[in-house]
């Protein structure tokens, strides 16, 4: 049991799992604003008078909901790096940081916009009928009737997306982050594969603890903002 | 639902507004995708070899359709590993006996929270160093976390299968002499499992991408059968665009299927069918599951 | 409504387990599954890359490359025809398990001799030396080593040390790229966007050698490391040692290595070290 304990105080000083869990938490943060900004004009799209838009939206959900995460990101790799040379600092890590942001972001983009819909399906189509009758037309009429509401409806499956998104965060590895944490949990294991167990139990319990905030909190904005019918 | 509530027929002003703003934004688009043609044949990578090799019958003969074969039979021993899992411990949540209903919350409740990549690869691990009589360990270590995740998954679309169940489907069989393990298991699972087909084959998508992940541990999937292919052709770029396109059409077909099943089905439950995320996070009971066009909640359909 | 819904259920199971049921692919065409999992009878199977041009590669339904040819001969020599060889992927990070398992008999892949390694298992041979060294484009010039790579982009593969040896060894400011493939590695360097790749020499000259890349590319030549390749054998097997020694000695001396050598190298320009090469096998254990 010493030993074991020894040898677990060990591996943490050696290596830095809160400095690995932090990579993934600010891949998420920046993703999860993205996604949201681009999620957001998807869904505009999809429900704007346009064809042309609502067909642009359409296609966008159809392509990256279907395509693997991690095809996203060595994409990124393969075409933004080695191909475009689009360096985002003169630091490596820092553009491979940035090319996964991204790459998160345009996948979860995606479920975003699905999300942003479902909330705006939750809107009674009276609301939509009476922004009309005062005249308001669609732009209008989305940003100070229909999107409120339907984000507070949105925020439970907005949430969801959220908690995919810090765990699919492990998948930056496909874009070269080499700091994140399933390549450490990777490197530690290899390092000390007789605690293999204790060293996959500490980061499963790291996301277990990170992920059930999200869940209750999301929850409970979801109860506390939804829209009394 | 229809999108045509939220706004006027556009007059004869909006849509000459919009003609030209397609105008505009298709230039842009064009603009945008020739400049990266042009970049990228200027570093070489429209070489005709390169993209004849990546979709030359061998490279499907040997590499792509093997690599598919793996993808899909890993995804179809997740699927019904998963499937068993989640109703086990999705009925284990409505348990009467706390105990059981405890222990089912908390193993539904962690491997939902667990990356699945994070669980391939311990488990990959594991099995190399203590369970090497398992032949396909990369095979194995695949399933087995597809399985825990999405297992988890079903579990919770068990739950609130039953959960959205109108109250009177219970009721009756209570009251018609039915113990509520019976009620369960004849009156409501049926019903919340048919309504939870079209979001099961969503969740189908799910575990065929999260299948893809078995790259990182080099289980011969369709995406390391590319990387097998460009090590031959030096075509990554190539191979990962054939990959990414079989990927899309598989996906995309069974998001249709599921679309279809959800329409089929809704008159053969009391329930509401619903597809899922197809990313594998649903609402807990009583919330709003769904994407996709889904039916609204509330009283007289959403907008 | 019961009946039905059990009968969609037994529907989807019974075209689920329809689809599974038709096994396991081998990206290649050989037959896999677990039903070969164990060596023994009448063929060998050996160990190789899949994924390592010029040293063992899936080609079509063949493998090619220096470790499967020079696999070939050796199992030859031990009385195995060329259809009682099975060829088995083994990736770097495996290759002690596949051994100690029983999954392979023996293995072909780049395996250094170490004594770490020997801890676990047994090495015949060396039957090749080769060292690491640095992969650039065609005409640069201001690469000449691993000092020089201060402040450069570097590519690897994913769980290799040779680039982090660099890192702590000869440049500090040198910044890595893993990725899961030589190929990748080979693009980013093709279009700039990274200055060198780093890995054995030999491994290095097949990347270099491969139709799309030829003319592209050069290996810069001197090597900083001695990796003496040898045949991995599960521990305990001296006897299959002397065998695969004897036979590697005879490969070296009817003048087939040096054939395989330069058959597999052909138009890299890469020459083995030669005061390393070809190497005297080391004694059996």
């Amino acid at each position: 049991m010493d030993d074991f304990l020894a040898g677990f105080a060990e591996l943490f000083a050696r290596y830095d799992v809160l400095g690995a869990f932090w990579v993934n938490i600010q891949l998420t943060f920046w993703a999860a604003i993205l996604s949201l900004l681009l999620g957001s004009v998807l869904a505009l799209m999809r429900i704007s008078p346009i064809p042309s838009l609502q067909w642009a939206g359409t296609a966008y959900v159809t392509v990256f909901r279907n395509t693997p995460l991690t095809i996203i990101l060595t994409f990124m790799y393969l075409v933004v790096f080695s191909q475009l040379g689009l360096k985002l600092s003169d630091d490596l890590e820092t553009t491979f940081f940035w090319f996964a942001v991204i790459g998160l972001s345009v996948y979860h983009a995606a479920f975003v916009c699905e999300a942003i819909r479902s909330g705006v399906n939750t809107v009674p189509v009276g609301q939509a009928e009476a922004a009309r009758a005062i005249g308001l037309s669609f732009l209008p009429a989305a940003r100070l009737v229909i999107f409120p509401q339907a984000f507070r409806g949105a925020i439970a499956p907005l949430g969801n997306t959220l908690i995919a998104l810090l765990k699919n965060s492990t998948v930056a590895a496909a874009a070269s982050v080499a700091t994140e944490t399933s390549s450490l949990m990777r490197t530690m294991i290899e390092f000390r594969p007789d605690l293999m167990v204790a060293i996959f139990l500490t980061f499963a319990i790291g996301y277990v603890i990170l992920v059930i905030p999200i869940g209750v909190g999301t929850t409970w904005l979801s109860q506390r903002l939804a829209v009394k019918r | 639902m229809s999108a045509s509530v939220l706004f006027d027929a556009p007059g004869p002003r909006g849509r000459a507004v919009s003609a030209v703003g397609n105008v505009v934004a298709a230039l842009a688009v064009l603009a945008g995708l020739g400049w990266l043609v042009s970049v990228l044949a200027a570093k070489g990578q429209f070489e005709p070899s390169l993209w004849q090799n990546a979709v030359s019958a061998e490279a499907w003969q040997f590499y792509y359709l093997p690599g598919l074969q793996n993808t899909l039979r890993s995804a179809m021993f997740a699927t019904v590993g998963a499937v068993v899992f989640g109703i086990v411990f999705g009925v284990g949540r409505l348990s009467r006996n706390r105990a059981v209903r405890w222990i089912s919350g908390v193993v539904v409740e962690f491997f939902r929270a667990v990356p699945v990549l994070l669980m391939m690869i311990f488990f990959y691990m594991f099995f190399s160093a203590q369970a090497q009589w398992i032949a396909d360990r990369p095979f194995a270590a695949v399933v087995v976390a597809l399985v825990l995740y999405n297992g988890s998954v079903i579990a919770e679309l068990v739950r609130a299968g039953v959960g959205n169940l109108p109250k009177g489907q219970g009721e009756a069989g209570l009251a018609i002499g039915l113990t509520p393990g019976q009620t369960l298991r004849s009156v409501q699972l049926p019903q919340a499992l048919v309504a939870m087909l079209p979001a099961m084959v969503s969740q189908l998508v799910v575990v065929l991408k999260d299948s893809a992940l078995g790259q990182f541990i080099l289980y011969s999937e369709l995406l390391r059968s590319a990387q097998i292919l460009s090590a031959k052709e030096q075509n990554p770029l190539q191979a990962l665009v054939v990959v990414a396109i079989v990927f899309i059409l598989i996906n995309w077909l069974l998001t249709v299927a599921a679309h279809r099943l959800a329409r089929l089905l809704s008159s053969r439950t009391a329930g509401e069918t619903v597809e899922g995320t197809g990313i594998g996070n649903p609402t807990a009971v009583g919330g709003f599951v769904g994407g996709g066009p889904g039916p609204g909640a509330g009283g007289g359909g959403g907008v | 409504m019961r009946k039905h819904t059990m009968g969609l259920l037994a529907m989807a199971a019974a075209s689920t387990l329809a689809l599974s049921a038709c096994g396991g692919a081998e990206v290649g065409g050989e037959p896999a599954g677990e039903d070969t999992a164990t060596a023994g009878g009448d063929t060998i199977r050996i160990g190789i890359k899949y994924d390592q041009p010029g040293l063992g590669l899936q080609d079509g339904d063949t493998f090619t490359g220096f470790d499967t040819d020079v696999a070939r001969y050796v199992a030859n020599e031990l009385g195995y025809s060329e259809d009682q060889i099975e060829f088995v992927e083994t990736i770097s990070a495996n290759r002690e398990t596949a051994l100690q398992n029983g999954d392979v008999d023996m293995i072909f892949a780049t395996y250094s001799i170490n004594d770490e390694r020997k801890e676990l298992i047994d090495f015949a041979g060396p039957y090749f030396v080769a060292g690491q060294d640095l992969l650039v484009a065609a005409d640069n010039t201001d690469i000449t080593g691993p000092e020089t790579l201060e402040g450069k982009n570097l590519c690897s593969v994913t769980g290799s040390t040779s680039a982090e040896n660099i890192k702590t060894d000869y440049a500090e400011g040198v910044q890595l790229v893993e990725r899961g493939g030589y190929a990748e590695c080979a693009t980013a360097l093709a279009s700039g966007a990274v200055d060198a790749v780093t890995t054995d020499d030999i491994i290095l000259a097949g990347l270099a050698a491969t139709e799309e890349n030829a003319g592209k590319f050069k290996v810069v030549g001197a090597p900083f490391s001695e990796e003496r390749y040898g045949v991995g054998l599960p521990d305990g097997s001296t006897e299959t040692c002397e065998e695969v020694n004897a036979a590697i000695t005879k490969m070296i001396e009817d003048g087939t290595w040096e054939e395989l050598v330069t058959t597999n190298t052909e138009g890299t320009g890469y020459t083995p070290d030669a005061d390393l090469n070809p190497p005297t096998v080391d004694a059996c254990e």
